[in-house]
């Protein structure tokens, strides 16, 4: 595309993104309102519009939303706290590290969706069972990329501070922790992505509370608009979370100097 | 040699010191035994379902969902990953919606698919595969996008048709890539694998450890969160394994 090809049309190249979508919305629409207008599978777009109009003003869409995100909250502020305590004390002792190698490796890979069960029977259904599962599965990766970070704290750091001798408080605070920050930004927005993705699958499974559980209400009462209308919701709210957490991290980056 | 040693036996006392603290958890009460069997209890519930054979069932359906489901999410992903990646006009309409669609957690389209194709093993096979697609498909279009400007201008030198610059660039540009989109499509697969075996009721492990649970039988649960723990470290060794074999040509 030439220069002047691309300054002719700004608005409709802004436009171009939402080319795709509105075509399928279209047949969608046209599909639900003819051949497949008896299906309780389907709804067209519009009557799906209609249905969050509804959820939004009775409040069930916020309130549904709000567990979702608080949960997901609370469970990735839990395993932030974890990983990097336990990241950093890997991270500076290389015996530390080769020594719990094997429990990390043999615990991780357990999905933590199968933890959903478990979760269950000690807490039973509500908040707490949800956030321990999402703590669960945000842990891990979080922990390795902590414990990457520090491993790749400059060396002679923290050589000045065994000659300053700094005590373990002191030498985290003002050497490690300054000077991970721009990965711990990286950690924590992997975090974010997974800690919605596992709320929602936790609801969706088992617990009856949230956006998860809202979506499978509407199939399981046939209404399909209210479904399709929760399934944009949790679509846009995940896209808005993930777009946040980037811009946070680049943020961070640019202020605490960009990675190395 | 003797510091590896020594570091494999640090890693396994480690691991043993995790293990007796599970004994003494359990044995002295610390936590009820109702969430948290014996780890013989466990070992128990693990030969005895072994020995009977259905452990070996409910294990054979979940990995057998989980492998033709990344398969399918494979083929699928490079090959719509290709098809978009290789063409900028084609990048530019379809990536945002693409983005958009990424962090949509895979379980979420269970629902919709639970409506349109009922509650069947083939439905859940349709998610798995839906959902691990992702990760193989933008990985893909990713390393299309990525070619570098020189290596078009030797394909375009050589008179290179498309398929040609497909199958000698493209593909083995993407390669690191689609590898390790793919380790990631095997996660999300076993992941929606579960999820699905519990709320369609498909036989297999995930719905054994929901029914376990609600039995409190908390002995058979610890048996499957094992064996699916087991299925995870193993199905993530091979595909490293793979990885490390495929790319050998990029570190020399």
């Amino acid at each position: 595309m030439d220069f002047w090809g691309t300054t002719d049309m700004p608005a409709l190249l802004h436009l171009r993104p939402f080319a795709f979508p509105a075509v399928l919305l279209a047949a969608l629409e046209w599909w639900a309102r003819t051949a497949g207008a008896n299906s309780d599978a389907l709804a067209p777009p519009t009557l799906a519009a209609q249905a969050f109009a509804r959820a939004l003003r009775d409040g069930s869409l916020l309130s549904a939303t709000a567990f979702t995100l608080g949960s997901a909250a609370i469970g990735l502020a839990l395993a932030s706290v974890l990983a990097l305590g336990l990241g950093t004390m890997l991270g500076l002792s290389r015996r530390a590290a080769s020594a719990s190698f094997l429990s990390v490796e043999v615990l991780r890979p357990i999905p933590s969706v199968a933890l959903i069960p478990l979760a269950m029977l000690v807490y039973g259904f509500g908040l707490r069972m949800e956030i321990s599962v999402i703590s669960f599965a945000c842990f891990w990766p979080m922990l390795v990329l902590t414990q990457a970070a520090v491993q790749q704290v400059e060396p002679r750091l923290l050589e000045v501070s065994m000659a300053l001798q700094l005590g373990s408080w002191a030498r985290f605070v003002k050497l490690v922790l300054p000077a991970i920050v721009p990965r711990l930004f990286i950690a924590l927005r992997l975090g974010v992505a997974i800690a919605l993705v596992v709320a929602v699958t936790v609801e969706i499974a088992a617990n009856p509370n949230g956006m998860g559980y809202a979506l499978m209400i509407a199939q399981q009462s046939l209404d399909p608009a209210l479904m399709l209308a929760w399934l944009f919701w949790i679509g846009l709210v995940g896209w808005c979370t993930n777009a946040l957490a980037l811009r946070l991290q680049s943020a961070v980056a640019r202020r605490m100097g960009d990675l190395a | 040699m003797s510091n590896k040693l020594r570091a494999l036996t640090e890693s396994c006392l480690v691991l043993l010191a995790l293990l007796a603290l599970w004994w003494l958890a359990s044995h002295s009460q610390w936590v009820s035994k109702v969430f948290l069997p014996t780890p013989e209890a466990t070992a128990a519930s693990l030969a005895e379902g072994l020995q009977q054979g259905d452990l070996w069932a409910y294990t054979g359906a979940t990995l057998g969902r989980m492998l033709l489901g990344w398969g399918l999410a494979c083929a699928l992903g490079i090959l719509l990953g290709a098809l978009i990646g290789i063409s900028p006009a084609a990048r530019a309409w379809l990536e945002p919606t693409l983005e958009f669609v990424r962090p949509l957690p895979a379980s979420a389209i269970m629902p919709l698919a639970i409506s349109v194709f009922g509650l069947s093993g083939n439905m859940v096979l349709a998610v798995v595969a839906f959902g691990a697609m992702w990760p193989v498909l933008l990985a893909t279009v990713h390393g299309f996008a990525h070619v570098h400007q020189r290596l078009k201008e030797v394909a375009n030198a050589l008179q290179m048709g498309r398929l040609a610059f497909v199958f000698k660039i493209g593909l083995p540009n993407a390669l690191p890539d689609i590898l390790s989109g793919m380790r990631l499509a095997m996660t999300v697969a076993l992941i929606v694998s579960v999820v699905g075996e519990m709320i369609a009721s498909q036989s297999g492990l995930g719905q054994a450890i929901l029914l376990a649970a609600r039995a409190f039988r908390a002995s058979e649960l610890f048996a499957g969160i094992v064996l699916l723990g087991v299925m995870g470290f193993a199905s993530n060794a091979a595909l490293a394994l793979a990885e490390r074999h495929f790319l050998k040509y990029q570190r020399s």
